[in-house]
This record gives C-alpha cells, sequence and structure tokens, in this order.
C-alpha cells in the first residue's frame, strides 16, 4: 500500500473549525475536541457552551490567575468573555436537550454506518463507567461531529457497521473527522468528503469496518 | 413552607456553626451534594457530616469525590451506601474506585443533565417526566419509555432528598442566595429538591444588599445558613 500522511491533531482541529458556521453556539466536548478551541475563526463571533453552566467561555487563562470557581467540563481552569453569563445545570441541560445548542464536537470509541455514537464506557468488567453529560449532548445538540482517530491502536476499525461498545445514543453522528478523511455519516451510510494526502479510497476501505465511498 | 421566625418574630436562617446545621442528619438519609468536581463543592458541611457519624447515606451528586477530602472523605470512613452520580470516574477519584471494585458500593449511573432535571422535578413537584436522553443505551434498560414528538423516550423519576448541602458565595438572612461562576452548577436545583437545605456560604449580606433582580436561589428553598468565609 502506498504512503500517506496522517492529518496531525492540529489539522484534524482547524478541519473542523472551518466547518464550523459563524454565529454557532458550540460544545466542545473533553479531551482531543478541546483543540478546536484554538483553531476557531477569530474575525467572528460564535459562542462556547460548558455543561458546567457557562456560556462564553473563554481560554485557559494565564498562569497564576487560575480561579477554582471557573472551569470547564473536564475540571480544567478557563476564563470567561465579554457576554458570558452563567446558569445552573438544569439550565444547562435544558439547552442541550431543547435543541439550543447549534454543533457538539464529541470523543469517541466508535461511529457506526447508521451514526450510532459509543464514547462513554468500554463495558470491560471492572471497569469504573462514568457517563457524565455524554449522551445528553448527544441527543441533544443540532449537530454531532466526532474527532478520533480512525483506527484504535491495535489497528481495528472505529467506523464499524455497528457498535460493539455500550452506545451513547442511536442515530446521532452527523461527521466524523479522523486523522485519515473526513467523513459523512448519511442513511446511506459513509461518504469521505477528504482524504489525508497518499491515501487512496482502497486504503480508507482496508480502515474502516463498514463500506464507505467518495462523496 | 414556614421560616423558622425567631422568638422576636424575625425570620432568620442563619445557623452558629457547620456542626449545629448538620447535627439532625439522620443515618440512611438522601443528601443532595453540590459541586462540579471541587467548584461549589460544601466541604465545610461535608465535613461537618463526616464528624457527626450519621451512616447508610444515600450521597446525590455529580461527581464522587476525589483525593480524601468531601465526599470521598464520607466514603472513606464508610458512611455511605450509595452513590447516584453521573461521573464517579475523575482524577484522584480512587477511594470510590478501590470501593466499587470491592463491590462494596451501590452506584447509580445518571446521564448528567437527566440527573439535574430528576431533582428538578422533584422540586417543582412533577411526577416524573419523558426524555430522549439515554434511549436505546444499558442505562435505559428496564425503564418504561414511549415515542414522543417521533422519537424514543425514557420515563424517569424525580429524586427527592432528606438535606442538600451546598455552597452559595453571598447569602442573607432569608436565604436568598447568588453564587460565584461554574460554582453554581447543582446548587440551585439541588436546594429546591430536598426537605432541609444547608448553606455554607462565604459571606452573609444584611437584607436588601443582594440585588432582588439577581437573586439566584430565593430564600424559601434554604432553610439554614452558616458563613464559612
Amino acid at each position: 500500500m502506498s504512503a500517506f500522511r496522517k492529518y496531525t491533531p492540529d489539522e484534524i482541529a482547524a478541519r473542523i473549525a472551518r466547518d464550523i458556521p459563524a454565529g454557532s453556539i458550540v460544545n466542545l466536548g473533553i479531551g482531543q475536541p478541546t483543540r478546536v478551541a484554538n483553531h476557531l475563526r477569530r474575525d467572528v463571533e460564535m459562542i462556547l457552551h460548558s455543561e458546567n453552566g457557562l456560556l462564553g467561555m473563554g481560554p485557559a487563562p494565564p498562569k497564576g490567575s487560575e480561579d477554582p470557581d471557573l472551569i470547564n467540563a473536564g475540571k480544567q481552569p478557563v476564563s470567561e468573555v465579554r457576554g458570558a453569563c452563567f446558569f445552573h445545570s438544569a439550565d444547562s441541560f435544558g439547552m442541550m436537550r431543547g435543541g439550543h445548542l447549534d454543533i457538539c464536537v464529541l470523543g469517541a470509541f466508535q461511529v457506526s454506518a447508521a451514526g450510532d455514537l459509543a464514547n462513554w464506557h468500554t463495558g470491560e468488567t471492572g471497569a469504573v463507567p462514568g457517563v457524565g453529560g455524554a449522551m445528553d449532548l448527544a441527543i441533544g445538540a443540532r449537530q454531532i461531529f466526532v474527532m478520533m482517530d480512525h483506527v484504535t491502536r491495535d489497528g481495528a476499525p472505529k467506523l464499524v457497521a455497528a457498535c460493539s461498545y455500550p452506545l451513547t445514543a442511536r442515530a446521532c453522528v452527523a461527521r466524523v473527522y479522523t486523522d485519515l478523511a473526513t467523513i459523512d455519516v448519511t442513511p446511506q451510510g459513509f461518504f469521505a468528503r477528504d482524504l489525508c494526502e497518499g491515501l487512496t479510497l482502497a486504503g480508507l476501505q482496508a480502515r474502516t469496518g463498514a463500506p464507505v465511498a467518495l462523496a | 413552607m414556614r421560616a423558622q421566625a425567631r422568638a422576636d418574630g424575625r425570620i432568620d436562617k442563619i445557623w452558629p456553626s457547620l456542626a449545629a446545621a448538620v447535627a439532625d442528619i439522620r443515618d440512611g438519609a438522601t443528601v443532595l451534594v453540590g459541586g462540579f468536581g471541587d467548584a461549589g463543592a460544601p466541604f465545610g458541611l461535608l465535613h461537618a457530616l463526616l464528624d457527626q457519624g450519621a451512616r447508610d447515606l444515600t450521597i446525590v451528586s455529580n461527581n464522587a469525590g476525589s483525593g480524601e477530602v468531601g465526599i470521598a472523605a464520607l466514603l472513606k470512613a464508610g458512611r455511605v451506601a450509595r452513590i447516584v452520580c453521573s461521573f464517579p470516574k475523575t482524577s484522584g477519584s480512587t477511594v470510590f474506585e478501590e470501593l466499587y471494585r470491592a463491590g462494596r458500593i451501590e452506584l447509580e449511573l445518571v446521564p448528567q443533565g437527566t440527573l439535574a432535571e430528576r431533582m428538578r422535578a422533584a422540586g417543582a413537584g412533577i411526577g416524573a417526566f419523558f426524555t430522549p436522553t439515554g434511549a436505546g443505551t444499558m442505562l435505559a434498560e428496564g425503564k418504561e419509555t414511549r415515542i414522543l414528538d417521533g422519537r424514543e423516550q425514557v420515563l424517569e423519576y424525580p429524586i427527592h432528598a432528606d438535606v442538600a448541602l451546598i455552597r452559595a458565595d453571598r447569602a442573607d438572612r432569608w436565604g436568598n442566595l447568588v453564587y460565584r461562576k461554574t460554582a453554581r452548577n447543582f446548587a440551585p436545583v439541588m436546594a429546591t429538591a430536598a426537605r432541609t437545605t444547608i448553606v455554607e456560604a462565604r459571606q452573609i449580606v444584611p437584607l436588601g444588599a443582594l440585588d432582588p433582580e439577581a437573586v439566584v436561589t430565593p430564600g424559601v428553598f434554604v432553610r439554614r445558613i452558616v458563613e464559612t468565609g
């Protein structure tokens, strides 16, 4: 198989940021998706939502000026932008379920061709499960983007025909951004919008657990 | 609920100490605990509850504590029989993880928004509600579902509690509260859902000092306040 150059995490994050329209209300999930914040357009306004009760989240503060009362969903210190507001958890999740968030970017273990998402629990015995806000975000935001590696460390596809891990929500994912490709999830299955440099469709298919076509 | 008026007829919910404020929490009580991680966690009240000694508690909180303080201190002392939370596994949540793996604590895992809404429902007198969150997942197993608005929704019941322990930034003697930044999180919802809401406040201010337009938790939901700084 010919050589190809994977997208770097920053390239994936920048790719996602380009697809977020001006004026959007956006929730970035914990882990990799927080990287998207570094690439959001600066010439237009958009508002970041944090599930723990903040609209108008800003970047991490300079060292020494962290405020323990001002954190994100990953419990890391953040800042508030001008125009920010605080609210309680029931309102915060009402914003999700009520369809008031435009885009949510989440990490994932697996995404199925039907758009099912598995991102909260490996299902292993002895593993301590923790769901947090994942299920509420998955069913609530108007568009769910997933940011993840295309395959596991062992090389197994993470885009699959059916999820083997416990589901977060059914048929919720609109698009998956991986280190190999950007893939739309449609009623007809996976369609690749772009491939990383040097990767062929056959090469992508070999690393994907369900049929994938070019968009 | 009738406020506790003093002998002189004044409504005054200020208590002299954390220990006095938690003294009547009974074995087997269901206790709501505010906080998202450490932000808004009522450490003063939790440590007073630890000293007080109540056992077989059900703790309802977003997380299951970290390190060996707050909820984790209650867990370590063996006071908690059951925990209802959305995300027990956080950095430093080793006390919970050990008890869980040893089968010495019962966990009810609830999606975070459902957790908040179940307490909101309790406080607002709602008998039950249907939510799309969790439909088709293992967290909905055994629960009644219905297709509403074209999507599968899960029947969820309110979480009523004996006590809520929360932290506020400022309070007045009528129990009106304001919070600070993301330390607000679950506290306003928990305050509505418990028979007795106990507040540790950074500062108690005179009546009239809080802008009535900006009060977040109306005093009607609060029974006891202790100033902790």
